[in-house]
């Protein structure tokens, strides 16, 4: 089965810092164009503020160009996350980094904040960047808890509008079943990340965008260094086609509406990569072979997964 | 934030921008710079210097929290940066960046490598814009900075390429001339025997740079490359461009 999209794609949440060349790759041949890196954790608490720095850095700078060179444009959201706001004297200096960061060009978004424990230290760092996103006009990427999910996601929305944020200025992710509703119901964004094996499976997804229709929906990887599908965007959209959703909802979910809702950042012109540059191969630094601009890369059928289904 | 207040369109330089840039500062050349660009170079600027361990210490902070475009403006602007001769080890970093775009900032149209790089950085900054594929000729300063030791590194490269059964482009000897010597020579003649017209055209302009005897005479078997020299019709210039046209 084929996953290359009829149209281009946007995977608004996915970690390509513990991602390979390999997947840049096979993203770009599957038909997505822009992607979005929240600022996380990295499997294993930091202890210094410097390597944040680092981080960050390393997320603007580095990541942005290794992206480039697969013709895929790079945007991220700048952050600190909640598992590590619970180390209360590194996050103090964090909290000073941030500043240096948000404004920059291709920065989409506050975020990944939110919830994991739902601590004392966690509710004071969420509340304190949500100032900050207002400050600075940026939209805000909410990482919803993965235990007591229900509880956490409506406590992330009722502490947004407390800080007079505006619905629409929020994407709330890592969305199921139980919490779609409440969150469409707000007037906030709804974001689903498409695991494998488990919680949000993509014939669940079809299911959901059946239901509730395609507004304020959309769909992500948030491929990181755990198992995880980089084509998970790709994977959806062909088996949403399939399942008889129209090609417009479809577009809707897997890049109209991501576009919309981080484009409010006014970071992320759809001319970015509709008028890119072709990809200069000239410019990898590992020397040998060279792709001709434009060159469409070539589909290794061996690399065709069977089924577009993600359990 | 540059760019949300002035854009990002190429500046049109006009020959007179360019002869005032240079009367600003030898090599100073801001041919491809953006509007962006631009603005952050005049906001490091108008950073205060009357402290220099104060102003370095607010540049390193700048570049450490800096994305692409912003290293490619703070690399760019070095040479007209005050206290250049502390901002040595800081290029000697550049140089050794793997984004092509930063690099590009460092080496091309960019006067200060050539200024104050010691010859152990300016050799690797030359080697790795050849592995990269970069036009030599957009190097600032290049024949002036030529040395022994980066003749014998360029001789040892070209020998492991065509040991490779591969080429190498005909830039590279632009570095060479004054340097050929016994050991070097060889390499020279292969030259001559190439297939491709402008690494022949190299070899040739490298015996005219040169007052080994050998390239002397040699230079007399090819009379109509040797006119082209002569008269500027053949440069290391109109080399790296044809080089440059081939390689798009």
């Amino acid at each position: 089965m084929n996953t290359t999209s009829p149209f281009p794609l946007i995977d608004p949440h996915v970690h390509m810092t513990s991602r390979t060349t390999d997947d840049y790759e096979a993203m770009r041949r599957a038909g997505i164009v822009a992607l979005i890196e929240p600022a996380f954790w990295m499997g294993q608490p930091r202890t210094e503020a410097g390597t944040f720095k680092d981080y960050y850095s390393h997320l603007i700078g580095f990541e942005r160009f290794r992206s480039s060179q697969f013709g895929i444009k790079h945007y991220c959201t700048i952050g600190l996350n909640s598992k590590e706001a619970n180390n209360e004297a590194l996050a103090e200096q964090v909290m000073e980094l941030l500043p240096l960061y948000v404004a920059k060009e291709g920065v989409v978004g506050v975020g990944e904040i939110g919830y994991d424990d739902q601590t004392a230290a966690e509710d004071k760092y969420y509340r304190l960047q949500l100032e900050i996103a207002k400050e600075v006009n940026l939209p805000v990427q909410i990482h919803t808890p993965h235990r007591d999910k229900k509880k956490g996601t409506l406590r992330s929305m009722e502490v947004a509008l407390e800080h007079g944020l505006d619905p629409g200025m929020v994407i709330v992710d890592h969305n199921n079943e139980e919490t779609v509703k409440d969150v469409l119901d707000r007037g906030f964004w709804a974001a689903f990340t498409i695991y494998p094996h488990t919680k949000m499976g993509n014939e669940r997804m079809v299911e959901i965008v059946k239901q509730y229709g395609p507004e304020r929906v959309m769909i992500n990887s948030a491929a990181d260094w755990g198992i995880s599908d980089p084509l998970a965007v790709p994977k959806t959209v062909a088996l949403m086609l399939e399942r008889g959703i129209p090609e417009e909802q479809v577009q809707l979910v897997s890049y109209g509406n991501a576009l919309a809702a981080f484009g409010q950042s006014g970071q992320m012109p759809e001319s970015d990569w509709l008028e890119a540059q072709p990809i200069d191969q000239s410019q990898k630094f590992s020397g040998s072979s060279i792709l001709r601009g434009g060159q469409t890369p070539r589909i290794d059928e061996a690399n065709t997964p069977t089924s577009n289904i993600i359990r | 934030m540059a760019p949300r207040f002035v854009g990002k369109k190429k500046l049109e330089i006009t020959e007179t921008d360019l002869a005032a840039a240079q009367a600003l500062r030898p090599g100073f050349n801001p041919t491809g710079w953006t509007a962006d660009q631009t603005a952050r170079t005049l906001l490091a600027l108008s950073l205060p210097h009357q402290s220099p361990e104060e102003y370095v210490k607010t540049l390193d902070k700048l570049f450490a929290t800096a994305d692409v475009n912003e290293l490619v403006a703070l690399y760019a602007a070095l040479p007209v940066l005050p206290y250049p001769e502390k901002l040595i080890p800081r290029l000697a970093e550049g140089v050794r960046t793997n984004m092509t775009l930063v690099f590009e900032a460092v080496a091309l149209q960019n006067p200060y490598p050539h200024d104050y790089l010691p010859e152990e950085a300016w050799n690797q900054l030359v080697l790795k814009s050849i592995f990269t594929s970069r036009s030599l000729y957009r190097i600032y300063g290049l024949e002036n900075r030529r040395n022994l030791k980066l003749t014998q590194m360029l001789s040892d490269f070209a020998h492991e390429r065509w040991a490779a059964g591969r080429t190498l482009s005909p830039e590279v000897w632009r570095n060479v001339g004054p340097f050929v010597d016994a050991a070097i020579w060889p390499d020279i003649q292969k030259l001559f025997t190439q297939p491709n017209d402008t690494e022949q055209q190299a070899a040739a302009l490298v015996c005219a740079e040169s007052n080994y005897p050998a390239a002397k005479t040699m230079l007399d078997t090819v009379p109509d490359l040797k006119a082209k020299i002569a008269s500027g019709e053949l440069t290391w210039d109109t080399i790296g461009e044809a080089v440059a046209a081939q390689t798009v």
